[in-house]
């Protein structure tokens, strides 16, 4: 294989696996749009406040210990055990459940029939308290994030291992991809197929692309729209903990989290802001397509760092000559 | 005068039960505005109920408050023998009550059959852990609940289009599969707002057909809403006339069809 193309495809599939957990934050993005009609600008730290949970819960910190202290004047900050992956990981998705019913009871079922800038006012609110809450709750330093199903059976940490040597060995070029990112896209591709046969198969499923389409509608056929409303503000707090889990352990559980919800706004726009296959090609076309922008043209001719403006610009030429995006609805004015 | 807990026997055979259903002196305000006015009637078990008026009338609000999506300022719902409370319109189908609106209102990116399957929801309890897993009762329920579907389906004589999503239907398919969701409830009271409007003659005759045959096979109390005298009067057993908000007549066809008052409405009073 010439060494050129080889080097190529290793961008390439980079830039895939990139766009992986820019379609996982997208995805979460969706699935409140399709059902509300909420654009919840949140969904980025819920990706945070999710994976502080978890690693805090893992590393038996106690919640608000800073606050318990200063208020009690006692100085405890860890329970002394530590919590198994597995269990950690569903005390999260409980806490998740929890978040969505309470932003549903306190805020949004407060702001039914409001403007859309309004509830999109709501979210801005809603992130910037989270985040406050999450520094409360598990303080403000850098964690590392280590999820193991057994001893040495563990999610690989980011830039960490490559499966250059074995396909090295098989093809006779080293590929640098990341063993994270390859676990992520797996993880990814069974969510995403869990969550489609969800929607289409079972009950709730059906409930819920009943009130994407037709509020009034469902409300006749004896569909809560209260019930469906928590119910998909769960499944993205479930989208946000594993895309939380996944950049957690790329780049280590930080504050910086919450801006990936910016990079999953030109996904938004490619993909359309209301299909799940659309949050998903759209995630891996921007990319692929910032991967080969930079190494092609960027770095060679534009001095590089066009990764910071090239999904953003490839969005504004989307919004110029498809407002509707690649998969999302049709946009038909009847006159 | 029948008392309300009286069974009678209609010219053409059927049996109509008792009062089911019974609206006491209902107010509905929006604003300054008075859309329902004092207005009292009932329902009775297995009997097509009509409420007819001009535009504006208002029979589409009283509609919304039988089925929950308005709730009246004043006045009292009883159903079944009870004051039903505020509730809301999920609650209200839960409890037996169905319907079609005016501009349709289908699940435009779902098929047919899914659309249909909707209907079903308030028969399906299995709660959202064993759904996930679809595998015993889950896989049970859906399987029963689905053969009530395809029994609704073929008796609305809609096989052919199992599969077809519902944006790509016309207009008179989409009001008889607006039909088919609400039937498959397999509700106690079944309301229809204006099923026949828009329609075209022949589509008419079907959807009068579909209705007089819903009544006469599943027993299913319905309650409509026309604009169209001639089809309520061949159709109904018994008649509320609304104009502006108020009750102008109520009766069996024929004697709304004598009734001054309504005539007055429709036809205009000669002023003097």
């Amino acid at each position: 294989m010439p060494e050129q193309l080889a080097y190529t495809i290793e961008v390439f599939l980079n830039g895939l696996m990139a766009g992986v957990l820019y379609a996982l934050v997208a995805l979460g993005f969706v699935l409140i749009y399709k059902a509300s009609g909420i654009f919840n600008y949140a969904q980025g730290v819920m990706a945070l406040f999710a994976a502080m949970t978890l690693v805090g819960i893992q590393n038996g910190q106690v919640p608000f210990a800073h606050l318990i202290n200063a208020i009690f004047g006692t100085d405890v900050h860890k329970f002394g055990w530590t919590v198994h992956s597995f269990l950690a990981i569903l005390l999260t998705v409980i806490v998740m459940i929890a978040l969505a019913w309470a932003v549903q009871k306190f805020v949004f079922k407060h702001l039914v029939g409001q403007e859309p800038i309004i509830l999109f006012m709501a979210t801005i609110g809603l992130a910037y308290f989270l985040e406050g809450v999450a520094d409360l709750m598990w303080g403000s330093e850098l964690k590392a994030l280590n999820v193991c199903a057994a001893d040495g059976v563990c999610l690989p940490q980011g830039l960490n291992m490559w499966i250059d040597e074995t396909t090295f060995n098989a093809f006779g070029y080293g590929f640098f991809i990341d063993n994270l990112d390859i676990v992520a896209s797996i993880v990814a591709a069974i969510l995403v197929i869990g969550l489609v046969m969800f929607a289409q198969y079972t009950k709730q499923g059906r409930a819920m692309r009943a009130v994407a389409d037709d509020h009034q509608a469902a409300l006749s056929v004896g569909v809560s729209l209260n019930f469906i409303w928590v119910l998909v503000w769960s499944l993205a707090g479930f989208v946000a903990l594993v895309a939380g889990i996944m950049w957690g352990a790329k780049s280590g559980v930080q504050f910086s989290l919450s801006l990936i919800a910016l990079k999953a706004l030109p996904v938004l726009m490619l993909g359309g802001f209301t299909s799940i296959p659309g949050a998903i090609v759209g995630g891996l076309i921007i990319g692929v397509g910032e991967k080969l922008f930079e190494f092609l043209i960027g770095a060679p001719f534009l001095g590089g760092a066009t990764e910071n403006w090239f999904a953003y610009m490839l969005a504004l030429l989307f919004l110029v000559f498809r407002p509707q995006g690649l998969f999302g609805e049709k946009i038909i004015e009847r006159v | 005068m029948k008392d309300s807990a009286d069974s009678y026997q209609t010219a053409d055979g059927r049996t109509i039960g008792p009062v089911v259903m019974e609206m006491k002196n209902i107010t509905l305000r929006f604003g300054g505005v008075e859309a329902i006015k004092d207005i009292s009637f009932d329902i009775r078990e297995g009997e097509i109920r009509a409420i007819i008026g001009p535009n504006g009338a208002g029979k589409s609000s009283m509609l919304n408050v039988i089925s929950g999506f308005y709730v009246p300022q004043e006045g009292e719902v009883w159903y079944k023998g009870a004051r039903r409370p505020s509730m809301k319109p999920y609650q209200v189908a839960e409890q037996g009550i169905a319907r079609t609106f005016q501009n349709i209102a289908l699940f435009e990116g779902m098929s047919v059959l899914d659309n249909v399957m909707t209907g079903r929801l308030p028969h399906m309890n299995t709660g959202l852990f064993f759904q996930s897993f679809w595998k015993g009762k889950a896989e049970r329920e859906e399987i029963e609940n689905r053969e009530v579907a395809e029994k609704i389906i073929d008796f609305l004589e809609i096989q052919a289009i199992r599969k077809t999503p519902v944006a790509r239907l016309p207009y008179g398919l989409k009001k008889r599969v607006e039909l088919a969701r609400a039937l498959a409830a397999e509700p106690s009271i079944l309301l229809l707002d204006e099923p026949m409007a828009g329609m075209n003659v022949e589509e008419k005759e079907d959807m009068s057909r579909f209705i007089l045959d819903v009544n006469d096979e599943f027993g299913t109390t319905i309650a409509l809403i026309e604009h169209d005298m001639g089809v309520v009067m061949d159709l109904s057993d018994r008649v509320v006339v609304m104009d502006y908000g108020k009750k102008i007549g109520d009766g069996t066809p024929s004697e709304v069809r004598n009734n001054q008052d309504v005539i007055d409405a429709y036809l205009g009073v000669a002023h003097d």
